[in-house]
């Protein structure tokens, strides 16, 4: 018995990388282990996914960190016999890269990951109550390289050089962006950190935060430096408190620290920081309205020009930043323009955080380089679509971004390809939708959005989205006419072209995409009055298939409206008329005689 | 704390901090503690930890972190053995929480729900 010390088998527990493989390989090996009397030196435990997807199921042996790749049933028993007992490797299972190089432990394979962390990279790593703890992972030691012999405009050049792009949106050029307010000269200049994540779904900026609060305050420290200002403003919205409490702590103990403050680490620089809270209305991530809501007047956007770093808080030149885009500045001090220009695609440079929600296995936030596919996202990274239901769409943008389909999964994610396919990079949410999520409630759903943030300022937002929504509404009740999708389509496009700001010029962004890529199923609601996913009550008939039916009168029990009739040991009935479409019989159905038609 | 007056300062604060934090090496747990941690209940699981390392005679120091962004796996808490590379674990409840003080803290024996990094870091 060769087995000196404990051994430990991991197996991954993918469910889609290798069509549930995974358990087979477990209850396999565990067979191995018991056959060969080693329950009490080897254990074999189940682990999350290792990002290698491709290559699964994926078996870890520690200690040695041996990583076996494809892994299928049968190979249970040579792992256990070679491996584990004789301590020699199993060639046949071991990665071969395209070059031919054989990967062995488990740190060769960090090329291979799909997932890069520089947004994320301390977030579960350092506690952020503690600012020792962020020094110890570098905290600060990109302003103190800043300070210590860069100028101004060699922060600009590198931030520049470096491809960034705006996290938070619209992806202009951060520092094209500082370079215009360093040059607008002024008593005083402000830095402000958009933290007034208003996305649906997007939680990001919260996540850094809460995880890495000094990451933000050192680039805030970094662009006050490069861009002349000498005071720092977080706008962050009351309804994250953790993340408020957590900044106040970091600020608090910056200050202590004489990282932030008067005349920073001898440098004769000051910096000071501030918070600013939110209220949560969506258009005050705008950055104009961001300032008036700071200034106190109603969060309401005015039209640009002037640019916040022409006249922006309180008349001074003011530079915003989204949290997400702040987080990246340190790392490409440190480490380089060419580093991050090195990554992602040839014009969105770097990573992107998304927040993966909806019909989506592993649920969360997750890091990629630009350029990453949505099939490598959702997939491999995301685990793919719950209880293995088939893709259908993902929105991106949140409500003033469009869906991306199936015939999208293979376009590298980037800003500009977003663009192109009608949709748009946005915050990072990403909604996964699968076949049984109606296309026109999604619109209406995310219009409801829209409609509810609008200040109604201008008409055609305040007016235009109501509209749009009635027709939705009107639709989905099986009330609408082919002539109406002309209708809603035509209503879309003035909103576009006639809205002040950003709001009201992106909100029929779901529509119109939805319209463009499932016009099928709109047609369906109007012409047919059928709701193809069965999501649309209106349009649905419970009805119960009569071979099925056993006549157990379960479903007569739980009809609350009584509307299901039949004798016992009879096939049931259900009357339409009656019929309030709650549901409640189809889940009680032990025979799957209940069908939505 | 006298504020940090140089860059070379920190440089050497930070080794200080490397230096003390290496000496003195224990177990170290991190509940990873952001709003979806908390959502599913990190701070029961914090509390137990803090609780049963004491009550069962355990060195460790149990901190609080943000979140690894595996919210689909919450409540999730890093543990790392000293000498060792860190594990995470995943869908932690009170009766995982127990194994791995039981299995992993005691005798470095693995339990379900590792949570393998699936991540390359910028170091990497």
């Amino acid at each position: 018995m060769m087995a000196r010390e404990k051994m430990q088998i991991l197996v991954c527990g993918g469910t889609t990388c290798s069509d549930g493989q995974g358990e087979a390989v477990f209850e396999n090996l565990n067979l191995e282990i018991e056959a060969n009397a080693l329950e009490n030196d080897v254990h074999v435990v189940h682990s999350g996914c290792f990002g290698l997807c491709s290559m699964g199921p994926v078996v870890k042996i520690v200690p040695g960190n041996t990583i076996y790749t494809k892994v299928s049933p049968d190979d249970a028993r040579e792992i256990v016999s070679e491996h584990i007992l004789k301590g020699r490797k199993v060639e046949r299972l071991l990665w071969k890269d395209p070059s031919g190089n054989t990967l062995v432990k488990e740190d060769e394979f960090a090329g291979q990951k799909k997932q890069l962390r520089i947004v994320l990279r301390n977030c579960g790593i350092i506690d952020p109550e503690n600012i020792e703890d962020a020094i110890a992972h570098d905290a600060y030691a990109a302003l103190s390289k800043v300070l210590a012999g860069m100028k101004p405009t060699d922060v600009i050049q590198v931030i520049k050089d470096s491809g960034l792009r705006g996290r938070g949106g619209g992806g202009f050029s951060t520092g094209l962006k500082w370079e215009i307010a360093y040059k607008n000269k002024a008593d005083q200049k402000y830095v402000v950190c958009n933290a007034d994540e208003g996305d649906p779904g997007a939680f990001m900026d919260r996540s850094v935060l809460e995880g890495d609060p000094h990451s933000v305050l050192e680039a805030m420290a970094i662009c006050g430096y490069s861009i002349e200002a000498g005071k720092g403003l977080i706008y962050i919205r009351a309804e994250y408190p953790l993340a408020v409490a957590r900044l106040r702590t970091a600020i608090a103990q910056a200050k202590e620290y004489g990282l932030l403050g008067k005349n920073i680490m001898g440098s004769g620089f000051d910096f000071d920081i501030e918070i600013r809270y939110g209220a949560g209305a969506f258009v005050c991530g705008e950055e104009t309205a961001l300032i008036h809501s700071m200034e106190g007047l109603r969060g309401e956007p005015t039209v640009k020009p002037p640019y916040p770093a022409e006249s922006g808080f309180l008349g001074k030149p003011t530079n915003v930043n989204n949290v997400e885009t702040l987080a990246c500045i340190s790392p490409i001090i440190l480490k380089g323009a060419s580093w991050f220009a090195g990554i992602g695609t040839e014009r969105s440079k770097g990573t992107k955080v998304f927040a993966l929600a909806g019909k989506i296995n592993n649920v969360g936030l997750i890091e990629v380089p630009m350029g990453t596919t949505l099939r490598e996202v959702i997939y491999e990274i995301g685990g793919g679509i719950r209880k293995g239901k088939k893709f259908k769409a993902a929105q991106t943008g949140g409500p003033s971004g469009g869906c991306l389909t199936e015939k999208h999964l293979d376009i590298p994610i980037d800003f500009d390809n977003l663009t192109a396919v009608g949709s748009m990079m946005g915050s990072g949410g990403l909604i996964v939708m699968d076949e049984d999520d109606c296309m026109v409630q999604v619109a209406k759903f995310f219009l409801e959005f829209t409609v509810e943030e609008s200040c109604g300022k201008c008409a055609p937002c305040r007016i235009g989205n109501k509209r749009l929504h009635e027709l939705l509404e009107h639709i989905t009740k099986g009330k609408g006419t082919l002539a109406d999708l002309d209708r809603l389509k035509n209503m879309c496009l003035v909103i576009k072209d006639t809205s002040l700001c950003g709001l009201g010029q992106s909100s029929p962004n779901p529509v119109l995409s939805t319209l463009e890529n499932f016009r099928d199923e709109y047609e369906a609601h109007v012409s047919l009055k059928k709701c193809p996913a069965g999501q649309c009550k209106d349009l649905m008939e419970y009805f119960i298939i009569e071979e099925n039916c056993v006549g157990c009168t379960a479903c007569a029990r739980v009809c609350p409206v009584g509307a299901i009739t039949g004798e016992r040991k009879e096939p049931h009935h259900i009357n339409p008329d009656i019929c309030i479409k709650c549901g409640a019989c189809m889940e009680k159905c032990k025979f799957d005689a209940i069908i939505i038609q | 704390m006298n504020a940090v007056k140089s860059p070379e300062e920190l440089k050497s604060i930070k080794a200080g901090i490397l230096k003390r934090m290496n000496e003195k090496e224990t177990v170290r747990v991190k509940v990873h503690m952001g709003t979806s941690g908390l959502a599913s209940g990190a701070r029961e699981i914090y509390d137990f930890f803090r609780l049963e390392l004491e009550k069962r005679n355990i060195q460790a120091s149990v901190t609080s972190t943000g979140d690894m962004g595996y919210s689909f796996a919450e409540p999730t808490l890093e543990v790392k053995r000293p000498g060792e590379d860190p594990v995470v674990f995943g869908n932690v409840d009170k009766l995982r929480a127990d194994e791995i003080i039981e299995k992993y803290i005691k005798n470095g024996e693995l339990v379900d729900g590792v949570l393998p990094a699936n991540y390359r870091t910028i170091n990497q």
